[in-house]
């Protein structure tokens, strides 16, 4: 121990400088938000690109989220009911996949995986036919197709690959005696859901909701094929906010970062079950 | 096998989900491939089969071998890009070092992020302007005395340069990924070698990285299918502009702005090919594994 102690205490050193030395460019982009976001427009000359505002201002700020309010309001309304919907889905088939197997679960699990992978462009063009004949089947215009519930609806099923997944992978981590001692007691597969599986599936209910509330919120493909203006989420608002040639940086910048706040904010408090669904992401429980 | 009854009712509970995977994910799959395969080239037409034609004929179009070329640059620097980086990051890691919760949380911070958030920074970033119009890291680099670049307006690297935003969102999901795997070689084992006589590096070289292939795999995989269908992020950066192509901005055009949804669903089918020819091998492979576990 002390013989090698001078050498990697160097080498700890250098790991240091080197981490401290990226954690400088990965905040680069963070610098550029924050500074761009507080200047007024008089220091928009890309001479003072760099610079911090000389007077700071939220003038930027207060357009943005004028421009931005009805998108974010949309994300939350998609959001919200989309990721709850997801997770008792998810729930549901994670606890029958690894407690009450039928015959070929396996093969169908598979099956399941494969939609966590497909790009959605391969099935965008008939989702689009669908969700139009969907409004006119019903009647309601403006519903399925360009509205909030059809977007809720391609998510929630796109999503229940992913969710299933995260479900299964942890139930499987409850001990099968749990299952058949309530069995015994009589309890049918509803009842041991309720009663035995569900008290303990929070973490596995945190990890889904974040996991698919993130998606949800940062989703621009399908909103973009699937919704109209009225219903666009703040993702294709801020992305038509910003491609406007005549939007200053100030409000693109503030808007890039309003969009953000409320994904950042579950990054930064519920950190550790965001990770997991990220692990989960990769296959493995 | 067990008796029906006590199946039968988890099959129901799951059913209506087989049956949503069934439609929307495999139904729609082949509806969409029988729609690349007419001439539905217009919204009103009927659009008779016509077989692979569209398959073929998209071959003859320069536009699509642009976003292809595209596509695969962007590919190979990207997936690179944040494995290689991700794994530097774990490797400082690895061993444990003061306020490496506070390094992690940085480096991964990204992810929470949409892409079109991301785009629209990185656009500021990646600023072509020069000299006294330059902001971003032109004028950075000019300040620094760095050359200054045409980043994604570049016409023969500009791809490359549209992959450092991505590699800025996703490394740090990789480096959580060789973390979780690095961490997960038993000390025993690395002991062991030692024992035999192998140097830190041998150990490395020998134990170590062998043991990572698994989770090599599983980032491979994750960045490379990312990359194969990259839309948001182009979208948010440069818009249509023909000089970022790449397949999916191209069906997004071929659906929207040239209204031919034969087109559209060809390019589609393209690119579930694409990411279907590594992912299922993949996929059957780590069921098969996780079922010998």
């Amino acid at each position: 121990m002390t013989a090698v102690a001078p050498r990697g205490r160097v080498f700890t050193g250098v790991r240091l400088v080197i981490l401290v030395a990226f954690v400088v460019v990965f905040l680069i982009p963070v610098y550029v938000l924050l500074v761009t976001s507080f200047k007024p427009l008089t220091e928009a000359d890309p001479g003072q690109a760099w610079n911090l505002p000389v007077t700071w201002t939220a003038e930027a700020w207060r357009v943005a989220w004028e421009k931005l309010a009805p998108g974010l309001w949309n994300s939350v309304l998609l959001a919200v009911p989309g990721s709850l919907l997801s997770c008792a889905l998810g729930s549901m088939n994670g606890y029958v996949l690894s407690k009450w197997r039928f015959p070929g679960a396996d093969v169908l699990f598979t099956l399941f995986l494969f939609g966590m992978f497909i790009p959605y462009q391969g099935v965008m063009i008939p989702l689009v036919q669908l969700l139009v004949g969907l409004n006119e089947l019903t009647g309601l215009q403006g519903v399925f197709y360009g509205g909030i519930p059809g977007l809720v609806l391609a998510h929630v099923v796109y999503g229940i690959p992913i969710c299933t997944l995260i479900f299964r992978n942890y139930y499987v981590t409850i001990p099968d005696e749990l299952i058949e001692a309530s069995r015994v007691d009589g309890a049918g597969m509803l009842r041991t859901y309720w009663s035995v599986v569900l008290p303990v599936s929070a973490p596995a209910i945190a990890v889904v909701v974040i996991w698919q509330f993130t998606s949800l919120w940062n989703d621009f493909l399908f909103a973009v094929f699937l919704t109209g203006p009225q219903s666009w989420p703040a993702t294709v608002m801020l992305n038509n906010i910003a491609g406007a040639q005549a939007t200053p940086y100030s409000q693109q910048m503030a808007a890039a970062i309003l969009s953000s706040i409320p994904t950042m904010l579950i990054y930064v408090l519920l950190g550790r079950f965001f990770m997991r669904g990220l692990m989960a992401g990769a296959l493995k429980g | 096998m067990r008796r029906a009854r006590t199946w039968l009712p988890g099959l129901l509970l799951v059913a209506p989900s087989i049956v949503a995977i069934g439609v929307f994910v495999y139904g729609m799959l082949g509806w969409n491939f029988r729609l690349a395969m007419t001439d539905k080239h217009d919204e009103v037409s009927e659009g008779t089969f016509v077989g692979l034609d569209n398959f073929v004929g998209i071959w003859d179009q320069p536009r699509w071998h642009l976003s292809v070329d595209h596509a695969i640059m962007f590919t190979v620097v990207f997936v690179l890009g944040a494995l290689v980086l991700g794994w530097f990051l774990a490797f400082l890691m690895e061993k444990g070092i003061r306020g490496e919760g506070t390094f992690r949380a940085i480096y991964l911070f990204p992810m929470a992020i949409s892409f079109v958030a991301t785009g629209i920074v990185w656009r500021w970033l990646m600023n072509s302007g020069m000299g006294e119009r330059a902001v971003g890291l032109n004028r950075l680099f000019d300040a620094i005395g760095l050359p200054q670049w045409q980043w994604f307006r570049d016409p023969d690297w500009g791809m490359a340069a549209m992959a450092l935003p991505a590699i800025w969102q996703m490394s740090g999901y990789v480096m959580a990924l060789f973390l979780a795997g690095f961490r997960g070689v038993p000390e025993e084992l690395r002991e062991a070698a030692r024992v035999d006589g192998c140097g830190e590096w041998g150990v490395y070289r020998h134990v170590v990285l062998p043991l990572l292939r698994p989770v090599t795999l599983s980032a491979l995989i994750i960045l490379g299918h990312i990359s194969l269908k990259v839309f948001d992020l182009i979208v948010a950066v440069s818009g249509k502009q023909i000089i970022t192509d790449v397949p999916a901005v191209f069906m997004w055009v071929a659906v929207f702005d040239s209204h031919d949804p034969a087109k559209g669903a060809t390019i589609a089918s393209y690119i579930v090919l694409s990411v279907a020819i590594f992912v299922i091998p993949y996929l059957i492979w780590s069921v098969r594994k996780e079922r010998r576990s």
